[in-house]
């Protein structure tokens, strides 16, 4: 067999790392919407009736959103075993509260409307907003400990050791990048709800959004002021073998320096944090003059620029050791097999177009403003 | 037994399998029992037709939203539990879990979402291809978590790699059209159409037993009668399928469920029932059915099927052969870059049986200083516990002919009785309804369970696969999904049964304009039917 020899294994892994950011920011783009709505609605919306409409704007498509996640994990596995292996095991604590709240929002989802009870209705309420707060903020916390490099070690035999704690996960900085990611899709929630939304839940949902694109614009530089100057960064030592064996343990690994390097090697990157921050600036501009279209595709340029700046810095760098830095898992030593990166990248053009062709189509059909009145209409099958 | 990491991380995934794996059969199945009852309201315009399938879409809503849930864990449970495992086959078993979340789960979340939101944006055929979509979508979904879990019950198209230290892929095509994969698929959603279809025939004659929704009952018990003796009879041809994959795949998992300690003469007979004596190494009061056995699992009358004592003097040469594999791969991994070509060609000649080695790792730090003692107790370690799996597996068998007897009694009954059922046999069907899910838990446990004291068999014991974790933060997790999930369960419960009381919203103005257009129409006094031919 050597039809997958047809692309370089360089190449494919770089392919892979490209795609894997696609596949975040996807997430980040469609099921951050959805949690932004979640995070928003005990705010937005005070009666039953605009919680209704709150939710029904994103009813209908939530579930095909979330399995940007879903994909994303199962790329991880498949494209860079040891990067699933060594973050979720890791992350243990962190990931399982995670994943308690994104259980909660599907049944929220569907179970919500079908009884009258007002306590009932409040209870799956506050699920959403867990649904939608709680993963949006740990996230971000998670990126956060990923630029500081993250306490593991690995064994002759490759099997990953955790040695940091769940609180350790909460450090200052960390925190500060589950706010940039709070705001981020807080922002974005609020851009959708203008869009589709009608009435009061719009306005209030303009009003929070508006706040939370200035926060985009603070804090997400901030950040940036202090992972360049306040975080040591990682850097191969020697020569990088970027055709060699999936081996993290065969490449040496200083700790030092400032991530800010990655500027100055690769000027064009500056593009990143310049679209996050234009793009939040812009947020706050569109809310402001009630441009719903020209606000919601800003927001989405912003979280590209966000999202692509976190890679785009640590490049070749995935996940560094903080207590083992020749152990870090570099997008040239942690990815999978030659054949199977092929094989994944040969199904992924088939379908993933496909997925999309389809997602817009699904959209297209659904699309129309989200009010009381549309609610009261359709009582028995909306949310 | 006692709690160590292992066992926790095992119960854990045990429960949140088999919990997740309450919803899939349901959904597997009435997902096309949907789409069936949607095509016949499309050909026919008869507006029962719809609100049966609203009504029945109803109840797959609520039982899809907790698969999809609990789903969520099973995707991430591999790298949080067991983290080793996946850096150990994540080259080959991480790509079916990926492509089932692009070709199958995207494709049925994103039309659920259409499909229930979507009556009165698209035309008929339109959404009654989004039912189907639906349909497809989630019986594509398990072929993949089929292809990735047949892999670990049989793993083919794949190889060590001393330089990753992991299995990596050899052929994709081998990991696909693995035959243990395929059959696994036509058995689990065949067995999920079942569950679905004695689910509605139990709801259906609830609601005849209470003289409510006569004419949507009468119409669902038709079209689950039908469908459900169908796949029952499938469950059964393709179970004996999975049966003769496994024979040759997992000689010690058929072995075990047979209770065979002895090589049989050929044909082996089937053991209908018999108390199992782990001790002694026997078979008590053993009933047979000769001939039955070596029939499925050999196809032949000469073949001989391997007992377990034979089987596990097999594992001891096995596990030999996996030390001399260990010591080159250690010779191999101390310089790599320059091995002398004698010791790469013995780890490729006893390479395969690396896996047998590190059962050792239980006994002694290193495979290469374990006694013979050892070595015989690591290939006894091979052996799963016999008792359970020899009574789950006969639960399930009894379950299926139940469920053959029932559907065909009701097929019977629907077309040539005039559907007249007497009073006994819908308090069955009503009865019935929770068996299909015990039958199908039995048959995951013997799939897993069998598998045992492997995670992939012959290549990484389960004891291995785990993640260095705390037990303490294991048990949280363990605590959290138990306490989680049984709340949602009750809630789940509770709204199934609150729509099930409800019955189907009938759309009386609906209902009386289509019936008098259609006496006009018999009439024929009428415009023509759109769909009429041009007169001749």
């Amino acid at each position: 067999m050597v039809l997958f020899e047809l692309i370089d294994y360089d190449l494919l892994r770089v392919i892979w790392w490209l795609l894997l950011g696609i596949l975040l920011i996807g997430f980040a783009l469609t099921d951050g919407f959805d949690m932004g709505v979640g995070a928003l609605l005990p705010f937005v919306a005070k009666t039953d009736i605009e919680r209704r409409v709150a939710i029904n704007s994103i009813a209908p498509t939530w579930e095909g959103n979330q399995v940007w996640f879903i994909l994303g994990g199962g790329a991880i596995f498949a494209a860079f075993p040891p990067l699933y292996a060594v973050s979720f095991s890791g992350f243990y604590l962190a990931m399982f509260v995670v994943l308690a709240a994104l259980i909660l929002r599907p049944v929220a989802f569907k179970y919500r409307s079908k009884r009258e009870d007002p306590r009932w209705r409040s209870m799956w309420d506050w699920a959403l907003f867990i649904g939608g707060f709680v993963p949006a903020l740990i996230f971000g916390v998670a990126v956060g400990n990923v630029l500081q490099g993250v306490p593991f070690r690995l064994t002759e035999s490759l099997m990953p050791i955790y040695e940091g704690s769940f609180f350790g996960l909460l450090n200052p900085f960390a925190l500060l990048a589950g706010l940039v990611s709070v705001a981020m899709l807080v922002m974005h929630g609020a851009a959708w709800l203008a869009l589709r939304a009608e009435g009061v839940v719009a306005t209030r949902a303009r009003a929070y959004g508006s706040v939370a694109a200035l926060a985009v614009v603070v804090l997400y530089p901030l950040a940036g002021v202090w992972m360049a100057f306040g975080i040591d960064a990682y850097t191969f030592v020697g020569e990088v073998p970027v055709n060699g064996a999936s081996n993290p343990l065969v490449t040496e690994v200083a700790r030092g320096g400032s991530w800010l390097a990655a500027y100055a090697e690769r000027p064009w990157i500056a593009i990143a944090p310049i679209m996050g921050i234009v793009g939040a600036v812009l947020v706050w501009k569109g809310i402001r003059g009630n441009r719903e279209g020209l606000t919601f595709l800003a927001s989405k340029m912003s979280i590209t620029g966000v999202i692509g700046s976190v890679g785009l810095t640590m490049f070749p760098f995935i996940l560094p050791s903080s207590i083992q830095p020749d152990a870090s898992l570099t997008l040239w030593d942690s990815s999978s097999s030659h054949m199977t990166l092929f094989v994944m990248l040969v199904s992924t053009i088939i379908f993933l177009p496909i997925v999309l062709i389809y997602t817009a189509w699904v959209y297209k059909v659904l699309w129309g403003p989200v009010s009381e009145e549309t609610i009261r209409r359709d009582s028995e099958t909306a949310y | 037994m006692e709690f160590g990491l292992v066992e926790l991380s095992r119960l854990q995934f045990a429960l949140t399998a088999m919990f997740h794996f309450l919803f899939v059969p349901l959904t597997l199945g009435l997902s096309i029992i949907i789409a069936i009852m949607e095509t016949v309201y499309v050909m026919t315009g008869r507006p029962i037709w719809r609100q049966m399938t609203k009504f029945w879409g109803t109840l797959f809503g609520i039982n899809f939203v907790l698969g999809v849930a609990t789903g969520l864990t099973m995707e991430f449970q591999f790298g949080m539990n067991w983290a080793y495992y996946s850096h150990y086959v994540g080259d080959i078993f991480g790509a079916p879990l990926a492509i089932e979340g692009l070709m199958a789960f995207f494709l049925e979340a994103t039309f659920v979402g259409l499909w229930f939101f979507g009556w009165d944006k698209l035309s008929k055929v339109q959404h009654m291809v989004v039912a189907w979509l639906v349909a497809i979508g989630t019986n594509l979904s398990a072929l993949w978590i089929l292809v990735a879990n047949g892999w670990m019950q049989f793993p083919v198209g794949s190889a060590f790699n001393p330089m990753t230290m992991r299995m990596e892929l050899t052929s994709f095509y081998e990991v696909l059209f693995n035959e243990v994969a395929q059959s696994k698929f036509v058995h689990t959603v065949s067995a999920g159409y079942v569950t679905a279809a004695i689910f509605v025939l139990g709801v259906s004659s609830w609601y005849l037993l209470k003289g409510r929704h006569i004419e949507m009952a009468r119409r669902s018990i038709a079209v689950a009668s039908s469908f459900g003796l169908a796949s029952a009879l499938s469950v059964a041809v393709l179970g004996d399928e999975s049966g003769y994959a496994v024979s040759h795949s997992q000689k010690m998992k058929l072995a075990v469920i047979e209770g065979m300690w002895e090589t049989e003469p050929a044909p082996a007979p089937f053991t209908a029932f018999g108390i199992i004596d782990s001790e002694a190494r026997e078979t008590r009061y053993a009933v047979h059915i000769p001939w039955v056995m070596g029939l499925i699992g050999t196809r032949s009358l000469t073949q001989e099927m391997p007992g377990i004592n034979d089987l596990v003097a097999e594992a001891e040469d096995r596990v030999r052969s996996g030390i001399i594999a260990y010591d080159a791969l250690m010779t191999i991994r101390k310089d790599r870059a320059n091995t002398a070509q004698e010791v790469i060609d013995t780890f490729e000649a006893h390479g395969g049986d690396l896996g047998f080695a590190y059962l050792l790792y239980q006994y002694v730090d290193d495979p290469r200083q374990a006694t013979e003692a050892q070595i015989v107790q690591a290939a006894n370690d091979t052996v799963p516990l016999v008792g359970p799996l020899f009574w789950a597996f006969r639960g399930m068998v009894a379950l299926g002919v139940l469920f053959i007897a029932i559907t065909a009694y009701f097929f019977v009954v629907t077309n040539f009785r005039g559907g007249r059922y007497p009073r006994w046999a819908l308090w069955t069907a009503v009865w019935i309804i929770p068996a299909p899910w015990i039958a199908a838990e039995l048959g995951w446990f013997v799939a897993e369970y069998g598998r045992q004291p492997w995670t992939v068999d012959g290549v990484l014991p389960t004891f291995l696969s785990v993640s260095h974790l705390s037990v303490t933060s294991v048990w949280i997790t363990l605590v959290g999904f138990v306490v989680f999930y049984s709340a949602l369960f009750v809630v789940e419960v509770a709204l199934l049964l609150k729509y099930i009381r409800k019955g189907p919203y009938l759309d009386v103005e609906e209902t009386e304009a289509w019936m008098q257009e259609r006496r006009a129409r018999l009439r024929g006094n009428a415009r023509p039917a759109p769909n009429a031919t041009p007169a001749e």
